[in-house]
């Protein structure tokens, strides 16, 4: 029995390590870092890490990774959290700093590009849920709202994430790209169908 | 041979078709017509994003090996236009779209057509694409910024109408 949970252990941890990592490794030998300098390719990593962060996290919030309670997850789910801001805030500084004007158009909403969008909305959404994480106690909102507040903003983020990725002609190669946004996705529906973040809307409606 | 008479109906007719062929020949006259005319190109979202004015005239932008090509014409009467500079940029495999040495610019043939050779574009803020300015007195200024259908494409182009300034 033990045996048996251990290979399953040990392979979920190695599918989510292969998931992360292998993207990053297509993207280290992509030839167009050839002709980008030292700054758009942190940006770029950046940009590639934070979206494994976003795979990450319901899994850490759901409990999903043997060894990690849900409990022991939620304060990873909070470290990794601030990892994930930094990650974005790293991302949009490289970018700005390699062509401005680009940075301010998609800011603006004015960018000729459909993807910097989703980008610019997902980059709001984490910054939204992180910073109502972090009043958690001081808001004193209710458990209910709290959760409902921080999943809904979870979601855009996960999605808003995704569909930047996915729009970019860039580092990243496609087949890990997809991969690793369908996976960031279905961990996200788990968790958001598992603890029932809807509660308060159903009840509502009562 | 039938003679038909001159009554009121043909007259009003005649004199209403009479009226329409004439309309494009008086241009202060024409409103409706000048919409059928060839409209100006609109400065696209972004295409103005690292602009340095006053990219100086060359054989090629760098080693080459990628053509940007197109053709400059007139709004209104779509007639081709010589000798307009057209100053073009791009992410390429030699230099970033801010760097001086990745501006250029050329001049269109008696034909309208512009063509100058630069190095590859690469994909740069996720699309590859280039850009294309007309900044100068006479028209109107217009800024583009195509993207090409694929990565692997070695020629892009884009066609200006220009409206007088």
């Amino acid at each position: 029995m033990i045996r048996v949970r251990s290979v399953r252990a040990v392979s979920i941890w190695l599918g989510v390590a292969l998931a992360v990592t292998v993207p990053i490794a297509v993207a280290a030998a992509s030839p167009l870092l050839q002709w980008r300098d030292p700054i758009y390719i942190a940006a770029c990593f950046a940009g590639i890490i934070a979206l494994a962060l976003v795979f990450a996290q319901p899994l850490l919030a759901g409990g999903y990774l043997p060894e990690v309670s849900i409990r022991k997850g939620r304060r990873v789910h909070s470290f990794v959290g601030v990892l994930l801001v930094t990650a974005v805030l790293v991302h949009l500084v490289g970018l700005w700093i390699t062509s401005p004007p680009d940075v301010v158009d998609a800011l603006l909403f004015r960018s000729p590009t459909p993807f910097s969008v989703w980008g610019v909305l997902a980059m709001w959404a984490v910054f939204a849920a992180a910073i109502l994480a972090a009043l958690r106690l001081r808001l004193r909102l209710s458990p209910r709202i709290w959760r409902l507040g921080h999943t809904g903003l979870a979601v855009v983020t996960v999605i808003g994430s995704v569909v930047h990725a996915l729009l970019i002609e860039g580092t990243m190669g496609t087949g890990s790209k997809v991969l690793l946004c369908a996976l960031a996705l279905a961990a996200t529906l788990k968790v958001v169908l598992d603890l029932r973040s809807w509660t308060l809307l159903t009840r509502a409606r009562r | 041979m039938t003679l038909y008479p001159i009554t009121r109906r043909t007259l009003v007719l005649a004199g209403a078709a009479a009226g329409a062929m004439a309309m494009p020949g008086l241009p202060g006259l024409t409103v409706p017509a000048r919409a059928q005319g060839l409209a100006p190109t609109q400065t696209m979202r972004g295409g103005a994003n690292n602009y340095l004015p006053g990219a100086p005239i060359v054989e090629r932008i760098g080693g080459g090996g990628f053509w940007m090509t197109g053709t400059v014409r007139r709004a209104g009467d779509g007639a081709p236009l010589e000798g307009i500079r057209i100053q073009i940029w791009a992410h390429t495999t030699e230099g970033r779209e801010n760097d001086p040495h990745s501006h250029g610019a050329t001049l269109t043939a008696a034909d309208g057509t512009f063509r100058l050779e630069m190095p590859q574009i690469v994909p740069v803020f996720g699309q590859p694409h280039g850009h294309l300015a007309y900044d100068d007195e006479a028209f109107e200024t217009v800024f583009l910024r195509p993207v090409m259908a694929s990565a692997s494409d070695t020629s892009l182009s884009a066609d200006f109408v220009l409206q007088p300034a």
